[in-house]
């Protein structure tokens, strides 16, 4: 079974605790009756979908019950890190590297 | 209709009595004071008020007397008292909670609790709980929110031997049924 690090209860879980939450770091804009609608639709709808790795919010349902942000390998299913909601994210370019060194 | 008279019986929603097999013991808990605490900034307050410090540590819980604070989330805890303090204690914490933001909300209702213990009781857990329950990986006085096959349970180990499971009522017989199918599988081989 795919274990997944939650950063809140600093400690690898089952896959089956945890619920996807969609891509990370996408505000919504503050005041949304300014933006565009093109600016509107692409907060809502479009996101990167990268084949490789890629920012996404999960939360531990059946655990702490907290969301939290991972870089998943969109390719091998490998999470590369997990870090708490509000922690910046991290440096994709120097994960990358690190992963293709290690190989 | 000035004259009716309200009263609530507490019914177990499990009809089967403690028995022990295969080295697996499982007993109906008997009903609880259960209380859920939500705010970080109420836990402080809440360790006096309450005689047992709230676990800051995840997974962890802390106990004095009969009362246990498990820990479930940074700012989410789980209090269980007997019944017998069912009248004072909600009132108590309230009064001491009531500078700091909080929800403090009795679930003693709500779940129930299904104690297993015995030597055989980790493979009987794992048949069902896909975490490590081994001491060094579930150490006792961890206490954890997880699923049980469809159900969510809290589980708790209480003892080298012993866990703790805190289930909501509805979901009791089906935890019960399948703790006492594997039970006997395990038992005939
Ligand atoms: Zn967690």
């Amino acid at each position: 079974m795919l274990l997944i690090r939650c950063p809140v209860c600093e400690m690898d879980r089952p896959e089956l605790e945890f619920r996807y939450g969609g891509e990370a770091h996408i505000a919504r804009p503050l005041d949304p009756s300014k933006v565009s609608d093109e600016e509107w639709a692409d907060f809502l709808y479009f996101r990167t979908n990268p084949k490789g790795l890629h920012v996404e919010r999960w939360r531990h349902t059946a655990g702490c019950g907290r969301f939290f942000n991972a870089v998943r390998h969109t390719v091998t299913d490998r999470f590369v890190t997990t870090y708490k909601s509000g922690e910046p994210r991290p440096d994709l370019e120097a994960l990358a590297r690190k992963l293709e060194s290690a190989r | 209709m000035s004259d009716a008279t309200i009263t609530a019986a507490r019914r177990s929603p499990l009809s089967a009595e403690a028995s022990s097999l295969g080295g697996v013991t499982l007993t109906p808990g008997a009903p609880l004071l259960r209380l859920i605490l939500r705010g970080a900034e109420a836990a402080e307050a809440a360790d006096t008020a309450f005689g047992a410090d709230l676990p800051r540590r995840p997974n962890r819980s802390a106990t004095a007397g009969e009362r246990a604070a498990l820990w479930l989330g940074p700012d989410e805890w789980l209090l269980l008292a007997p019944e017998s303090d069912a009248a004072s204690l909600p009132a108590s914490l309230a009064s001491a909670l009531a500078q700091a933001p909080h929800a403090l909300v009795n679930v003693s209702h709500r779940q129930t609790a299904i104690l297993v213990s015995g030597s055989g009781v980790e493979p009987l857990l794992n048949a069902f709980v896909p975490l490590e329950l081994t001491e060094a990986a579930f150490p006792v006085g961890m206490a954890t929110r997880t699923i049980f096959e469809k159900a969510e349970i809290v589980l708790w180990r209480t003892g080298s031997a012993a866990f703790h499971i805190e289930v909501w009522r509805s979901f009791a017989p089906y935890v019960w049924e399948l703790l006492e199918a594997v039970r006997r599988e395990n038992a005939a081989n």
